[in-house]
């Protein structure tokens, strides 16, 4: 923080030096500047939320701080030390504990063994079993939680709560001052966020600071002190929580402007018949569904880490189908039970994750587009010689329909640009003629260029008659893409907001904040 | 405050903890005892000379099959063991010469090759980062050309003492049988009672959690590279003693590669890591030497009872992922 900018929040904590500091670290990852001269101070016995939308910076802070990243620039000091980690070890050693959203336990192992791992109390070599059990007690009993957990139980089965609990404990057990926790209510029940609440307020009262990472405007209110706003790799500012609204900090976390030209929005004649319509559908992920797809709209799917929005892609196209509930497509009553079903019936499903879900990056260009013909395709039929006339002519079709950029279609996908392998993945579902396509996130990790053609390249599709459902979690791309706009929240689709609708609007309904900035506008929220 | 731990009672957790092998080991008994009254003489139950033979059966391939524990429990893998085992037992004949004073070198001098190979092995492994599968395949075919440009045929002998430790007894018990209780004991106590022990589930369960916690994950992995050859040397040293001169193919012929590995995944160790421990491990080897011992007494084909291996096997593992399905739902 330079000297001139005086901070409110930390007037409240006058002669009390921060436990820990981060001063004008910078981050810059390919193409992107995570972290632009961010400044924070922790201090402890303080809960402190670092909240932000998607690519905000939270987490690549998060991971500088615990040494899983090393910054390009800034300092960190902890105690009025300056320390500079080249590995998680490094800051674990020196008090930082991080609680990652995935766990890192050992699930075949004992509570005691998870927690004491590598240090067990031991004589020549050999487990000292009744101190190990005694050492993971007195641990439990700091976090008041010994008459739940037993430290001989196996991690697996512990529920989420308590498997979080117990890497608490491990954090405790290591001494640590500075614990922080990456979304750790986003698993949990109501029951478990309360008691993760009445657990943090006795690592307060240890001194500890404790950082966390959330989306959940609610819990940040309930639980946190302070708030610190980053937006596009920058801090936006700090706050004290008694002194700020939800929707100050709504406000804070959006109100950008869009950052790249998008395709004209279709218009009232360029929409055509319902072709895709869920009714009620529900499974473990999502609980009454209901939404209408039609030819030659773009609908953009918003809502926060966790709201549902990847699994509401996954049961339209089989892969974790919905349990409950009706699907119609054009007009008919359908059962979506596998991707085969889906593919079958005209859906192409571009997943958020490429390399893994969407292209066999060692493979060729020619067998990646023609992946999806082949599936329709009996079994038994002869794939060479059908496979070659066809691939032949259909490939520099398709190719030059996406404007693929490669010198040869027999090259490996894994060696084309992030832009070029989309563009890849979509000619699968070209090629196959899907009339309904699912987008989970299309320009991730995709430079801005390359955006812009894959942003034409999906209006275009709308304008052959395709209806398109958008998944995003950048809200520029919503905004700026969508005919209508769905909002996620918990599992449900929270609210349906027009084209064109302001950052904050969405954001108040993902967040389930409806303020008093938004609801002017025709948000139209459900009821729960 | 019952959403919070799914608590088990004493009970259920002591039977949890009983590998679940031993429910198959028991219907295979069962199961073959019936068909032996019926068809053959019934002497599986009735004479105790074929039941001492069960566990004579299941030394060699139990000695090695706990070495394999070790290195899977570590996520790892040795296909290496059934030429270290020739190795052993041929230079263990070719250093003796029939003379007993030469015991001990030729142990000391099997036993550093043990080492060593257990010691490339994981450098292999954890240095140049070669898949264990590879690794050891590669050292496989190191060790086979090696020996089978030096030696054809039996080499050398085993003085008589040496035959003590194959045929040996003390009152009832077969020494080999003592000596492979002995090493199931440590390999238990190892697992279950030692640092080393707690580190290798933790470097099998998750490397990356392991290095977090501080583990020098390489040297956890490379010791149990050694302790599993070091098992296929002690194999090599019973078989040579039951053989009396060892040969090239004794490994190889034996199956005791793959068979360790079996056993071992049969016995409720995962082979992705982290998981599992030696009693399932020995209860998959008594079960191949019971099918071993069911064929002789029927005398039935014995290439015939690869065909129940095979199917016990599939069966075993089946019913462990469906387990777990079960329980993860």
């Amino acid at each position: 923080m330079t000297d001139g900018m005086k901070n409110p929040a930390e007037e409240t904590k006058p002669g009390l030096e921060p436990l820990l500091e981060v001063r004008q670290i910078t981050k810059r990852f390919p193409g992107v500047l995570a972290l632009d001269a961010v400044s924070v101070k922790f201090y402890p016995g303080e809960v402190h939320a670092v909240v932000g939308e998607n690519g905000a910076g939270k987490s690549t802070l998060m991971k500088i701080v615990a040494g899983a990243y090393v910054p390009d620039s800034g300092e960190i000091i902890l105690q009025n030390q300056q320390v500079n980690f080249a590995h998680p070890v490094e800051a674990f050693a020196k008090g930082i504990s991080i609680i990652y959203q995935e766990f890192n336990l050992l699930p075949d192992r004992s509570v005691a063994q998870n927690i004491f791992l590598g240090r067990e109390p031991a004589r020549f070599g050999i487990i000292d079993m009744p101190q190990l059990n005694k050492n993971t007690t007195s641990v439990l009993e700091e976090l008041g939680v010994e008459k739940l957990i037993s430290p001989t139980t196996l991690v697996s089965s512990l529920s989420v709560a308590a498997q979080q609990i117990v890497e608490i404990a491990k954090a405790i057990s290591y001494d640590s001052k500075v614990l922080i926790m990456d979304e750790p209510t986003a698993a949990l029940t109501s029951v478990e966020v309360k008691m993760l609440d009445d657990l943090v307020r006795r690592l307060k009262a240890r001194g500890m600071a404790v950082i966390f990472i959330s989306h959940r405007l609610g819990e940040v209110f309930d639980i946190a002190d302070k708030i610190t706003v980053l937006k596009d790799g920058q801090l936006v500012n700090t706050v004290n929580v008694k002194d700020a609204s939800p929707a100050d900090v709504v406000y804070m976390m959006v109100g950008r402007a869009l950052d790249h030209y998008f395709p004209p929005l279709g218009s009232a004649q360029d929409f055509g018949e319902v072709v895709l319509q869920v009714r009620e559908a529900s499974n473990d992920f999502l609980r009454d569904v209901d939404l209408e797809l039609r030819r030659g709209e773009i609908v953009g799917v918003a809502g926060l880490q966790g709201s549902g929005r990847t699994e509401l892609a996954q049961a339209l196209f089989g892969v974790v189908p919905f349990k409950t509930g009706a699907i119609e497509i054009r007009g008919q009553t359908q059962m979506v039970k596998s991707p085969y079903d889906a593919i079958r019936l005209g859906m192409g499903f571009v997943t958020e994750d490429r390399k893994a879900e969407g292209l066999c990056p060692k493979q060729p260009i020619r067998d990646n587009m023609l992946m999806t013909i082949r599936a329709l395709q009996s079994l038994f039929g002869f794939i060479l010689k059908d496979g070659v006339r066809k691939s032949r002519k259909l490939v520099p079709t398709l190719g030059t329909q996406v404007d693929v950029r490669t010198d040869s279609f027999d090259r490996e996908a894994q060696f084309l640009s992030g832009g070029n392998q989309q563009k890849v993945v979509l000619t699968k579902w070209l090629a196959s003629d899907a009339g309904i396509f699912i987008f989970d996130e299309p320009t991730r990790g995709i430079d801005v260029e390359s955006k812009a053609s894959i942003h034409d390249l999906i209006r275009g599709l709308t304008r052959q008659g395709v209806a398109v459902l958008m998944i995003s979690s950048e809200l520029s791309e919503i905004i700026g893409m969508s005919d209508r706009i769905l909002v996620m929240r918990d599992g449900r689709i929270a609210g349906a907001l027009p084209a064109q609708s302001r950052e904050a609007d969405i954001m108040l309904v993902a967040t389930g904040h409806p303020g008093r900035n938004g609801s002017d506008r025709g948000v139209e929220t459900r009821k729960e | 405050m019952t959403t919070l731990v799914l608590d088990r009672s004493g009970f259920q957790r002591f039977i949890r903890r009983i590998p679940p092998v031993y429910v198959f080991l028991i219907l295979v008994f069962a199961g073959g005892a019936i068909l032996d009254f019926t068809l053959s003489d019934g002497q599986m139950i009735t004479n105790p000379a074929i039941q001492t033979n069960i566990f004579v059966r299941s030394v060699a391939l139990g000695i090695v099959a706990v070495g394999q524990t070790f290195v899977i429990i570590g996520a790892s893998i040795d296909l290496s063991v059934a030429l270290v085992i020739s190795v052993t037992a041929v230079m263990t004949s070719f250093i003796m010469q029939g003379d007993p004073a030469k015991v001990p070198l030729a142990i000391l001098f099997v036993s550093a090759i043990g080492v060593v190979t257990g010691l490339v092995n994981g450098l292999i492994i954890t240095k140049l980062k070669v898949n264990a599968f590879i690794a050891t395949l590669g050292t496989t075919l190191i060790l086979r050309g090696i020996l089978n440009a030096s030696f054809a045929n039996y080499k050398g002998s085993i003085p008589r003492s040496f035959e003590y430790f194959g045929y040996g007894r003390i009152g009832p018990v077969p020494v080999s049988v003592l000596v492979l209780l002995t090493v199931v004991l440590a390999g238990w106590f190892i697992l279950a009672r030692t640092r080393f022990g707690f580190q290798l589930y933790g470097t099998g369960g998750n490397i990356e959690v392991a290095r977090l916690s501080g583990l020098r994950t390489d040297r956890v992995l490379i010791i149990a590279h050694i302790v599993s050859s070091l098992t296929a040397v002690l194999t090599g040293l019973f078989l040579v003693s039951r053989l009396r001169a060892g040969a090239p193919w004794v490994g190889p012929d034996g199956v005791y590669d793959l068979e360790s590995i079996a056993t071992t995944v049969i016995g409720g160790t995962a082979l992705a890591g982290g998981k599992g421990g030696v009693w399932g491990t020995i209860g998959g080897v008594l079960m191949f030497s019971v099918i071993d011992t069911l064929f002789n007494q029927l005398g039935v084909n014995p290439f015939m009872k690869n065909i129940l291996r095979g199917v016990i096997i599939i069966l075993a593992v089946a019913s462990y992922t469906v387990r777990s399905k079960r329980e993860a739902a």
